[in-house]
């Protein structure tokens, strides 16, 4: 241990540190003026992003290689980052008049959020089990904030359950693996496979269960079940988190571990992760088209994203590709990211304070009455649907070209076909929105607003400049491969 | 490499089967004369009212709770101080931060109010 | 001035009127009309100053350069940069558009505020000029761009701002639907030339592998050597475009309804700028056509037929902003005979001429609009309605004027300027830019020399009888009668833009040939300008017949009465009725294409598209939703089954990986 070793993990511990001295904080703090709370947390959250963003560039392992650093991690970092920032305006007033404004939530989410940093930057499969972990648990809290209310309750418990019965996955895929292995160490695995040095049939399994365990946290088909309930019952803010930002942590820390130490089994991981993209992609959308509820019909939809995202790492063993679909993931998270949380800031303004306004009637007329929020929500809606002049069809459009390039021409046709049938649920919205009439009401708030139309802008402004992305994106990734 | 765990596996079988013998003897020879009394759960302690299933106030567990934490750091503390002067300055460093965690935690309890009974 | 210090300021021309956008977009509602219009006049005005500081360091430095600001599209081999070039060219296009654009922005302030109360909209202000803002930034993205794409990017964003400005009042004019039929046919027409373009661009891409103007000019030889098909393929598919943006034959129908806009907007975007982007697009692209005899001629032959074809329409017709849409196309056939001829530096400077004095005429008629409209509401608060019903009455009826010389002094005298510039009497500056195109064509071209002179008679004839109808004789209405001066916010910008319609032709003045010398930088192939005393001569005799012609039908006894016919109705006959129907092209459009295209669209639409395609899309809706249904039953809601989905999950995962 020395001073490099802290250098190196300072973001994370800025973050950890604050999110302690906000609990503390909080406990001062008179109930009407929670408002300071919220903007310490967007502080530390802004602080932490600095201190990440000077790392940029740089590499390094720390802590006998349990941590490395890279431009992967930074990249993803940032986007948690900037998620918490969202989640902070997404949830300061939804808290206020829920009438859930708890000092423990920016905590958790700070906790939630060092979790999936750890987690992108763990090099060893003992840190990955502990970052997936110590994301998690928080999360379970979080999801049952407004615990008069059974949904919520039974959101928390249902991810609880759920989540702990994956974790086991997890921690018996990487005790086989340290039984094939006997090692923990991403670099030592590699090494050890190199040599021939390991119990093959051990190893495979151990992967596999590996990968189921993250395909839970992907909520990817068919262990995807949990989440349509528990981002229906979970707060909105909380759900709209989950959505983005877990799943960004499971992408990654897929990426890292198979990238990292396993790219000798493509030949086995790929056709299952061929199978588990195109059946998320198909049933999360398939799905999509039963909901009425607008949480529930954005949970399919962050489903069948996840589908998307997999595509990256079907081509993963392929080393001509790879860097190229990692790339496309990367800027096809953030397409996601930026398209989703407009997205739920939507259904916050829309949601009432008695939990009413999500189901899709409540939208009819709601273009007409509130233009700005209307045209906000129809450029999500098509960015989610990939269509061009936002940035979710650049997303789509580079995955899918990484994905035929790597040779699985039927996995992008699928894909294809799967965004078809998406616009079925997505255009449905707009239809509402602007084709019907209604007397839709919201709730008018700033912050909101500002993230709604700001994405908005995002989503369409930087669709203008994909390859510029698509370059800081690949210049991301070049130190993982 | 298992012979060398042969003795351990003795002295498990030798552990359990001396402690069935044991029970087992007093079972076989001892005499029973049973009076109520006798058959109370405390035999010589207080005399037992009330349904044995009594719904527990949430409290407990919250002290229970708040009791393992704190227990669990002395555990952590024992350890550390017997090899404090070996780990050195970055050891007190460790303890120190540790230290400061938890006491964020008992600040958070005391100040929410969990120490308190009413 | 230093060129590289004002170079990295070029990308403002289009960020300025931008900003305008924005500011007026999120603040516009809590400034009111000041605040609006000062925000969009200065936008406009800042994007004017950085076209003057560019010019000005190309003074020192008229090769020009590109300044690169952004890698836009990237894929396999091609690419597509937003540059934007700044040569004498260029820059020339841009103090056009932001030089003329500011003061019509200055105008509009004083013209809207009283259309917006006219037409009962003061919502409307805002959006005006965003509109025009857009516009100027649109105009900007096309004249610096340094590749075809971007050229194409702005040609489309002008065309858009063109539809939302002639559709302005889209609720509007007769039926409540006329307006928004002008913007419809507007944009359709034009489509149809931007396909054209877009074919010549397709084809550049294709045979140059590049779409940047240096590169596509530089190898313009080789091509032409090897494929001289291709080449005129790429001009005539381009010229295609031309005809649409610049109105000539056979696209040119939509100009005269684009008339249903806003005076400002037609004197902007229909007179002075967009539609010369045709012109400029084929100046910029001499370096392709100088390879092609053939189509050097197509154009000079277009331009010309649309020339005088226009100029005999344009003697027909009753509305005073009609009689000026069909002379910007007859001028517009000028300037496109003139690129088309390889007298770039003529076009270049009709262009400019043509900018100044044709503005200046819009404007002009804006502020008897004005006048008009003020007269027909006193007179209608005075309780007379001698004219009819309110609504019927035409403001931009010629017939309904007369003698507005003196309610409206300082508008007729500057209007008097504009049309004698028009008509080509020296000094004005049309003189001057006309002869260098009729000097080229005599030497060149004599049978296009003669139609020119044609259309240049008929020029000065429809310009006499336009000031005889509207300025001299009587009053014709209580409108005309009432008619008042337009305010200083209307006339100021009048009075300037006379100015340069009167000493305008100083630019390219026969012994010093600044514009030549200025433009030979950026100009492939300039040909000498020459002054040539004869035919300098001829066309100031044929203008001055023109207008002695006029005046002598329609000013020496003026009309009486707004119902009375033209004086020419009955020695011309029938032909006058077909120069008062416009030769009844739109009629001829209307049965020829318009309705079999119509019959088309409804077989499709009927038979095929609901019939058998909604069927289709429909039937697999239903399927996917019956799908859907029956397989949420599985999401039941019980953590028990969830988890045994994931342990089914696991399970396949192994079997697969222990069978493979």
């Amino acid at each position: 241990m020395n001073l490099s070793d802290f250098i190196l993990t300072l973001p994370i511990i800025t973050l950890l540190v604050w999110a302690l001295l906000l609990l503390v904080v909080d406990l001062w703090v008179p109930k009407g003026r929670k408002g300071i709370v919220a903007a310490l947390a967007a502080l530390g959250l802004a602080v932490t992003m600095g201190v990440t963003l000077s790392q940029s560039g740089g590499s390094g392992l720390a802590f006998q290689n349990m941590i490395i650093v890279d431009g992967f991690a930074v990249y993803l970092n940032v986007l948690y980052l900037v998620s918490g920032l969202v989640v902070v305006a997404l949830s300061h007033d939804y808290l206020k008049r829920m009438n859930l404004e708890r000092g423990e939530f920016y905590p958790l989410m700070f906790f939630s959020i060092a979790g999936m940093m750890l987690v992108t930057q763990a090099y060893n499969l003992i840190m990955v089990f502990l970052a997936l972990e110590f994301l998690s648990i928080p999360l379970y809290v979080l999801a049952g904030l407004a615990r008069e209310r059974p949904e919520s309750e039974e959101s928390s418990l249902k991810y609880f359950l759920l989540g702990t019965f994956s974790s086991a996955f997890v921690l018996y895929g990487i005790a086989l693996i340290f039984g094939a292995t006997a090692t923990t160490s991403l670099a030592l695995i590699i090494e050890r496979v190199g040599q021939g040095a390991l119990n093959l049939p051990l190893f495979i399994a151990g992967a596999a269960l590996m990968l189921v365990g993250f395909a839970f946290k992907l909520a990817a088909v068919p262990f995807h079940e949990w989440a349509p309930d528990v981002y229906q019952g979970a707060p909105t803010p909380v759900s709209s988190f989950m959505a983005v930002a877990v799943k960004a942590a499971g992408v990654a820390v897929l990426l890292r571990v198979f990238l990292t130490a396993f790219p000798s089994l493509a030949a086995e991981m790929a056709p299952l992760g061929w199978g588990i993209a195109a059946l998320t992609m198909l049933i999360g959308n398939l799905l999509a088209i039963a909901q009425t509820n607008l949480k529930r019909l954005l949970a399919y939809s962050s489903i069948s994203h996840g589908g998307y995202l997999l595509m990256a790492f079907v081509a993963y063993g392929n080393p001509q590709v790879a860097g190229q679909a990692v790339a496309a993931m990367l800027f096809y998270l953030l397409a996601y990211t930026l398209t989703t949380f407009g997205a739920w800031a939507v259904v916050i303004s829309v949601e009432q304070n008695d939990y009413q306004g999500l189901e899709l009637d409540d939208y009819a007329g709601l273009g007409l009455k509130y233009p700005w929020l209307g045209v906000a929500m129809l450029v999500f809606m098509l960015s989610l649907t990939g269509i061009p002049l936002t940035m979710g069809f650049w997303g789509k459009l580079f995955l899918f070209r990484a994905t035929v390039d790597a040779g699985y021409v039927e996995l992008a046709l699928i894909g294809l076909l799967s965004s078809l049938i998406s616009a079925y649920y997505y255009l449905r919205v707009v239809v509402m929105m602007f084709m019907r009439s209604g007397e839709p009401r919201i709730r008018r708030d700033g912050w909101l607003s500002l993230v709604a139309v700001g994405s908005a802008l995002a989503v369409v402004g930087l669709s203008l400049l994909p390859n510029q992305i698509l370059q800081m994106a690949a210049q991301a990734i070049l130190s993982l491969q | 490499m298992f012979e060398d765990y042969l003795p351990l596996l003795v002295i498990l079988a030798l552990a359990v089967l001396i402690g069935f013998i044991v029970v087992l003897l007093g079972v076989l020879f001892g005499p029973r004369r049973p009076t109520p009394r006798k058959m109370a759960p405390y035999e010589s302690g207080m005399v037992p009212y009330g349904p044995g299933r009594r719904r527990m106030s949430v409290r407990y567990y919250l002290i229970a709770v708040l009791f393992i934490l704190f227990d669990i750091e002395v555990v952590f503390v024992v350890s550390w101080a017997v090899v404090l002067r070996k780990l050195g300055t970055l050891g007190l460093l460790g303890m120190l931060v540790f230290l400061v965690v938890l006491e964020v935690a008992h600040l958070y309890a005391w100040k929410k109010g969990a120490l308190e009974w009413d | 001035m230093n060129f590289e210090t004002v170079l990295p300021l070029a990308p403002w021309v289009v960020f300025f009127p931008v900003l305008g956008i924005l500011l007026n977009l999120l603040l516009g509602k809590r400034l009111g009309e000041k605040g609006i219009g000062i925000i969009a006049s200065l936008a406009a005005g800042l994007s004017f100053g950085v076209a003057v500081l560019l010019a000005l360091g190309l003074a020192g430095h008229p090769e020009g350069a590109t300044y690169p600001f952004l890698r836009w599209l990237a894929v396999g081999d091609f690419v597509a940069d937003w540059n934007f070039r700044v040569d004498t060219l260029s820059v020339t296009m841009m103090l056009v558009v932001a030089g003329v654009g500011s003061l019509i922005h200055i105008y509009s302030i004083g013209y809207m505020h009283a259309d917006v109360r006219h037409n009962g909209e003061p919502g409307r202000f805002r959006r005006f000029f965003v509109f025009l803002n857009l516009f100027v930034a649109a105009m900007m993205i096309l004249v610096s761009a340094d590749n075809f794409l971007m050229l194409f990017v702005g040609w489309e964003g002008v065309g858009l701002c063109s539809y939302l400005l002639i559709g302005f009042w889209f609720e509007k004019g007769a039926g409540g639907i006329a307006n928004a039929q002008a913007a419809k046919k507007a944009f359709v027409v034009n489509r149809i030339g931007d396909f054209g373009l877009l074919i010549a661009i397709f084809l550049i891409f294709y045979n140059f592998g590049s779409l940047d103007f240096e590169t596509v000019f530089a190898q313009a030889p080789q091509v032409a050597a090897a494929l001289p098909g291709v080449i005129l393929a790429i001009t005539l598919f381009m010229l295609l475009g031309v005809t649409g943006k610049s109105a000539q034959l056979p696209l040119y129908v939509w100009l005269p309804d684009a008339m249903a806009g806003p005076t400002p907007v037609s004197a902007l975007i229909h007179a002075a700028t967009m539609v010369t982007a045709g012109v400029y697009l084929v100046a910029r692209s001499q370096a392709l056509y100088q390879q092609v005899v053939l189509a050097q001629d197509v154009v000079m032959w277009v331009g010309a037929a649309t020339a005088f074809f226009a100029a005999t329409i344009a003697v027909g017709q009753y509305d005073i902003k009609k009689v000026l849409a069909y002379s910007t196309i007859s001028q517009l056939g000028f300037m496109v005979t003139a690129v088309g001829m390889g007298a770039a530096v003529a076009g270049m400077f009709h262009l400019v001429t043509h900018a100044f004095f044709k503005a200046l005429l819009f404007l002009g008629a804006g502020s008897v609009i004005l006048g008009m409209e003020h007269g027909h509401e006193h007179a209608a608060a005075h309780g007379s309605h001698t004219e009819g019903h309110h609504s019927a009455f035409d403001p931009q009826d010629m017939r309904n004027m007369g003698g507005l010389r003196e309610k409206m002094p300082l508008t007729f005298w500057v209007y008097l300027i504009g049309a004698l510039a028009l008509a080509g009497i020296a000094p004005l500056s049309g003189f001057f830019s006309k002869d260098e195109i009729l000097a080229d064509a005599s030497l060149h071209h004599p049978a296009v020399y003669l139609v020119l002179t044609a259309a240049a008679f008929l020029t000065a004839f429809y310009v006499a009888r336009q000031l005889a109808m509207v300025f001299f004789g009587k009053p014709r209405s209580e409108a005309a009668a009432g008619a008042a001066e337009s305010p200083a916010v209307v006339t100021v910008p009048l009075v300037i833009l006379a100015v340069l319609a009167a000493v305008g032709g100083l630019l390219n003045f026969p012994t010093t040939h600044w514009l030549e010398k200025w433009l030979e930088h950026s100009l492939y192939g300039v040909e000498p300008a020459r002054f040539i005393l004869s035919v300098a001569l001829i066309s100031l005799a044929v203008a001055l017949t023109g207008l002695l012609i006029g005046w002598l039908v329609y000013g020496r006894k003026p009309l009486e009465d707004a119902r009375q016919p033209d004086p020419l109705a009955r020695p011309l006959n029938g032909l006058f009725l077909a120069l008062e129907h416009k030769w009844w092209v739109d009629e001829l459009y209307q049965a020829v294409v318009v309705k079999p295209y119509l019959r088309l669209a409804q077989f499709l639409a009927q038979p095929v598209d609901q019939g058998v395609i909604d069927g289709l899309v429909n039937g697999v809706g239903n399927l996917l939703r019956s799908t859907a249904q029956s397989w949420r039953r599985i999401q039941n809601g019980y953590v028990r089954s969830y988890a045994l989905t994931i342990l089914l999950g696991v399970v396949l995962v192994v079997t697969y990986l222990v069978l493979r």
